[in-house]
């Protein structure tokens, strides 16, 4: 038992994990499953198959009003005002000094010829955004929002939707032949990055050919009473529970950021690589300070790293550049490991870390200090790991 | 479920004595399920001196690095080869093909300090609720 657990929350599917024997333990303030056969053999059955995860102590938020577009312009690094109706985006939000809040994917629902209102009680909007956030920082960006709202778009509603909703999230090969089975929507009419509003298991739901493993695969939204009918019809259709464990290394292994890991408050897009997801020609929160860093270079880079030898390169571990460093002197450091694992997929270590500009090239050859003993390391391109496509 | 041809450390490691004053080392069933998917073992070269419940090498799993405590004090006169090329071993068979080393026993009267595995069931029982 979790001595804490009177003060953590439990999603809409925590019986079904029990029920599973899944090994749970607290996360940002939830009990969570961390794996329930094995995190690499969970990672390995959504690389070739279909694995389920429940992620609904992500945080889901709605903002709707006649300004609501405005407000999401000003708070993410991405234009949403431009994106289109059943479209979804994937954006950060910055803090005054480019920092990054947290990372998000957006949603603009509602419009004509869909349902609405059934999964927001007392909210009917015609259009509205949905925002999903993480766990450990909803507790800093509903606020955020709420004094962005407050201070220059009044009128803009923010509703907390995360206790009343669940999320799946089925991400493999075989997740659209298993969505076919049970969706009324055909999965080839929900495109990449594109949300829909459709039934699973009979139950309604908003579904979004999303995801963070770099597979294909499916979001789901649907309210709390119904998750636990939708779980056991998609593990009965063949998707294997997946827990916390193998979804960290599945992103890993897919190039992703994990807020928290390789992208905090004291990072900036930029320095992570992520500058594709900023407009800088656009005024929001945080955009000064990022031109400025622009206009002044980098100075350090979110890299991946091919970590040789078996012991993995963890958090923290310092990142050297053994080949500068006189042979009798400490190795110089030029960086540290942000989030690192064993690469199923690929059968080798990897790692992401920050370095200094001059060493960020790939094909870099580094070493990573591993309590003491130096892995040889090399920069790579991101991600490690790509899916077959077609 | 715990063998009851060995004896058992409460830092869960396990030593099955062999003819003569040999024995084999291991962790055991609870310490893989702890640990979950091992990838790396650092164990001792051959010929090292071990010291009942010293630190002998680590165990590396995806999420974690655990220190292995010698439950005798010997030399170690073979290691395993199997759990180096494929650590999976350890979390598939713990107290078979999964043994890590093959150690000749100092004093076999170090045996007393260890629990039977009737001891260490309640021993676990005890310590994790």
């Amino acid at each position: 038992m979790i001595p804490l657990a009177q003060f953590l929350k439990r999603t809409p599917l925590y019986q079904t994990h029990t029920d599973l024997k899944a090994r749970i333990v607290p996360f940002a303030g939830w009990e969570m499953p961390i794996q329930y056969s094995g995190i690499l053999a969970e990672t390995r059955a959504v690389r070739s198959r279909a694995g389920l995860f429940d992620v609904s102590h992500m945080g889901r938020l709605y903002i709707s009003g006649p300004r609501d577009h405005l407000l999401m312009d000003w708070v993410l690094t991405a234009r949403a005002s431009d994106l289109r109706q059943g479209g979804a985006r994937y954006a950060m939000l910055c803090n005054e000094e480019g920092g990054v809040i947290d990372d998000t994917v957006f949603y603009k629902l509602g419009g004509s010829g869909e349902q609405h209102g059934s999964d927001l009680p007392g909210l009917i909007p015609a259009s509205y955004y949905l925002l999903v956030c993480n766990a450990a920082n909803r507790q800093h960006v509903l606020p955020w929002l709420r004094r962005w709202a407050q201070e220059k778009f009044p009128g803009t509603s923010i509703e907390d939707g995360t206790e009343a909703t669940a999320m799946l999230a089925l991400q493999g090969p075989s997740s659209s032949a298993v969505m076919d089975r049970l969706c009324d929507v055909a999965p080839a009419n929900i495109r990449p990055f594109s949300a829909i509003k459709g039934n699973v298991a009979s139950k309604l739901a908003l579904i979004s050919r999303t995801g963070y493993t770099g597979e294909d695969g499916f979001e789901l939204i649907v309210s709390a009473q119904d998750a636990p009918h939708v779980w056991e019809a998609l593990t009965g259709e063949g998707a294997v529970p997946c827990g916390l464990g193998a979804r960290d290394v599945l992103r890993l292994e897919a190039g992703l950021a994990l807020h928290g890991n390789d992208i905090d408050a004291s990072t900036t897009p930029l320095e992570a690589g992520l500058e594709r997801f900023v407009r800088l020609e656009k005024e929001f929160v945080g955009v000064e300070a990022l031109r400025r860093q622009r206009e002044a270079g980098l100075r350090r880079r979110l890299v991946g790293l091919a970590v040789q030898g078996r012991s993995i390169a963890r958090r923290g571990y310092p990142i050297v550049d053994a080949a500068s460093s006189p042979p009798d002197a400490p190795h110089r450091s030029v960086g540290k490991v942000t989030s690192g694992t064993y690469s199923p997929s690929l059968d080798r270590n990897i790692a992401m870390g920050y370095v200094l500009m001059e060493f960020a090239s790939p094909g870099q050859a580094l070493q990573v200090d591993i309590r003491g003993n130096l892995a040889e390391a090399d920069v790579v391109s991101l991600p490690f790991y790509s899916r077959r496509r077609g | 479920m715990n063998p009851t041809d060995r004896k058992y450390s409460r830092e869960h490691e396990w030593i099955k004595v062999e003819e003569g004053s040999r024995g084999l080392v291991g962790i055991t069933h609870f310490a893989q399920d702890q640990l979950g998917d091992v990838v790396y073992l650092d164990l001792p070269r051959v010929g090292t001196r071990l010291r009942q419940s010293a630190k002998l090498g680590e165990v590396e799993s995806v999420k974690a690095v655990s220190d292995v405590y010698s439950p005798i004090s010997g030399e170690v006169v073979e290691v395993n080869p199997d759990v180096i090329d494929h650590p999976e071993v350890v979390n598939e068979d713990p107290y078979g093909r999964g043994w890590l080393l093959r150690v000749e026993i100092q004093d076999l009267s170090e045996l007393d300090n260890l629990l039977t595995a009737e001891q260490y069931e309640a021993y676990l029982r005890e310590t994790s609720h």
